[in-house]
């Protein structure tokens, strides 16, 4: 373990950690890199490394949270169990379209993420590796990445190969089952468990999937030690998070941020009936009162029903109406459900409908019961997520924009601005290529 | 061991055997899809439980062990 003295206290609980200092416009290429980080410690067998992380309380920061030893034990244990080399994927297929962190981290710190691969692969015993990105909305990241193996490879820095794989441009090619799916040559749709993906995942071999960020912790936790990943966040959920931050003006802000710092931070002042969205669009509402009362992490929000999950904080600009944002959501929602199980390929086009009934106006007097009712229904019935994350957004909706559907109800609305807020890509599937 | 059913959601059609067949455990939504009492199997309800599972057109519903 490094050692963080008291004089290098202050360097230790400075961020950003990830991000490289704004003022160094090719920070993002490896003699930088190796400059501000040094060589890749690799810790020469298996299994050595995954104590580290257990010790620095590292989870999984794609949403889920997960602590990432166990996953690392899970995967190396199944190994060794079932004798078959395991693979590792890193999962930059930042499907939220409120998110924009692991593009971010991606573009300004490629060689942090794929240190954290390398690493990794090499804490599992792996023998392949794969990066899954998107391809991005803003930037060349797949260009970027690509440089970066050559650069990577020059200098000798990798022992595992790397190969880059595209995920297509829908909500669910980030879904870890969708992703093994969609690297086996199939569409990227999620598929049943068991068994495990750390058992059995990417051609049958136990596989490690974790988020790009998520790897970009772990590589500078294998080169500083616990301690000083501990030194920042709080005691139950130590370290920092990359969070995207929308205010006002709708523009995405990437910060790297302590687990644990007040919202109110994060979203400026807010009035007490305004409202704040956290964790995306499987996230929920909370009022401007609830927010400001709350920290960004998972025990202080869980008062609220409420999760970090990729750490998107959004302020509802005042001049909008909820209602009609979530009902826009939604919408797209139920558009890239996978259409594979029952309940969601029939709740959530009539949720979506309902909502968008209450949006415009004087509603049948059951809509909102309906709504009501069949989120109920569709909550812990899918394959995946999908269901139950879509109802914790609607009905978090229904809570905290209660005053404004009864407003809606007699045909009145309290935006003065029409403009879509929350961003919501255009294309909808169309066919089954769309997922491919 | 208690026993516990298990739909696959991908697999299942919506045949609604299932549902005719273990009453006690199993109703349709409104969409004919099975909604499955997450709890336990209550005993004597095994014979028909096992009876629902082989008839599953699309072999969409297990009994494991909780």
């Amino acid at each position: 373990m490094t050692a963080v003295t008291e004089d290098t206290k202050d360097a230790a609980t400075e961020l950003p950690r990830l991000l490289p200092p704004p003022e160094n416009k090719r920070a993002h290429d490896w003699p930088a890199h190796a400059d501000r980080h040094g060589r890749l410690p690799y810790r020469e067998r298996p299994g050595t490394l995954i104590r580290d992380i257990e010790a620095a309380g590292l989870t999984g920061r794609g949403g889920a949270a997960f602590p990432v030893h166990r996953k690392l034990q899970a995967v190396l244990d199944a190994a060794d169990k079932r004798r078959r080399t395991p693979t590792v994927i890193a999962n930059g297929a930042e499907s939220e379209p409120a998110s924009d962190k692991d593009a971010t981290l991606l573009w300004l710190s490629p060689h942090l993420v794929l240190d954290g691969l390398q690493l990794a692969a090499e804490a599992v015993g792996a023998d392949t590796a794969i990066l899954y990105t998107h391809v991005s909305r803003e930037h060349d990241v797949g260009g970027r990445l690509r440089e970066a193996l050559q650069a990577r490879q020059a200098a000798g820095a990798d022992r595992v190969p790397v190969q880059l794989a595209q995920a297509p441009a829908r909500f669910l090619s980030g879904q870890e089952t969708a992703l093994v799916n969609h690297l086996s040559g199939g569409p990227a749709i999620p598929t049943f468990m068991p068994p495990r993906i750390t058992e059995r995942g990417l051609r049958g071999v136990p596989t490690l999937v974790q988020n790009a960020e998520t790897l970009a912790h772990l590589a500078l936790i294998a080169r500083k030690g616990p301690r000083w990943f501990r030194s920042v966040g709080t005691d139950a959920e130590p370290g920092s998070m990359l969070a995207t931050i929308r205010r006002a003006d709708g523009r995405p802000r990437i910060s790297e941020i302590p687990l644990g710092i007040p919202l109110k931070d994060l979203t400026g002042e807010v009035s007490p009936d305004s409202a704040v969205l956290i964790g995306g669009y499987h996230g929920t509402w909370l009022s401007g009162g609830e927010a400001r009362a709350l920290t960004l992490d998972n025990r202080s929000l869980a008062r609220a029903q409420a999760r970090v999950g990729a750490g998107i904080v959004i302020t509802l600009p005042p001049d909008r109406c909820g209602l009609v944002e979530t009902a826009r959501v939604v919408r797209y929602l139920a558009l890239e459900s996978a259409g594979q199980c029952g309940p969601c390929l029939n709740g959530l086009p009539r949720i979506a409908a309902a909502l968008a009934e209450i949006a415009g106006g004087r509603a049948r007097p059951q809509a909102v019961a309906d709504v009501e009712r069949w989120s109920g229904l569709v909550t812990g019935r899918g394959a995946c997520h999908h269901p139950d994350g879509t109802t914790r957004f609607v009905r978090s909706a229904l809570r905290t924009f209660a005053a404004e559907v009864d407003r809606h109800q007699r045909g009145r609305c309290s935006a003065t601005a029409t403009r879509p807020f929350l961003p919501v890509p255009e294309a909808a599937a169309h066919t089954e290529q769309d997922w491919i | 061991m208690a026993e516990k059913l298990l739909v696959n959601p991908i697999d299942c059609e919506g045949h609604g055997v299932c549902a005719e067949l273990l009453p006690e455990a199993i109703t349709m939504d409104e969409w004919g899809y099975p909604v499955v009492d997450p709890h336990p199997l209550p005993p004597g309800l095994e014979r028909n439980a096992r009876a629902a599972v082989s008839a599953c057109p699309t072999l969409a519903l297990r009994l494991t062990r909780s």
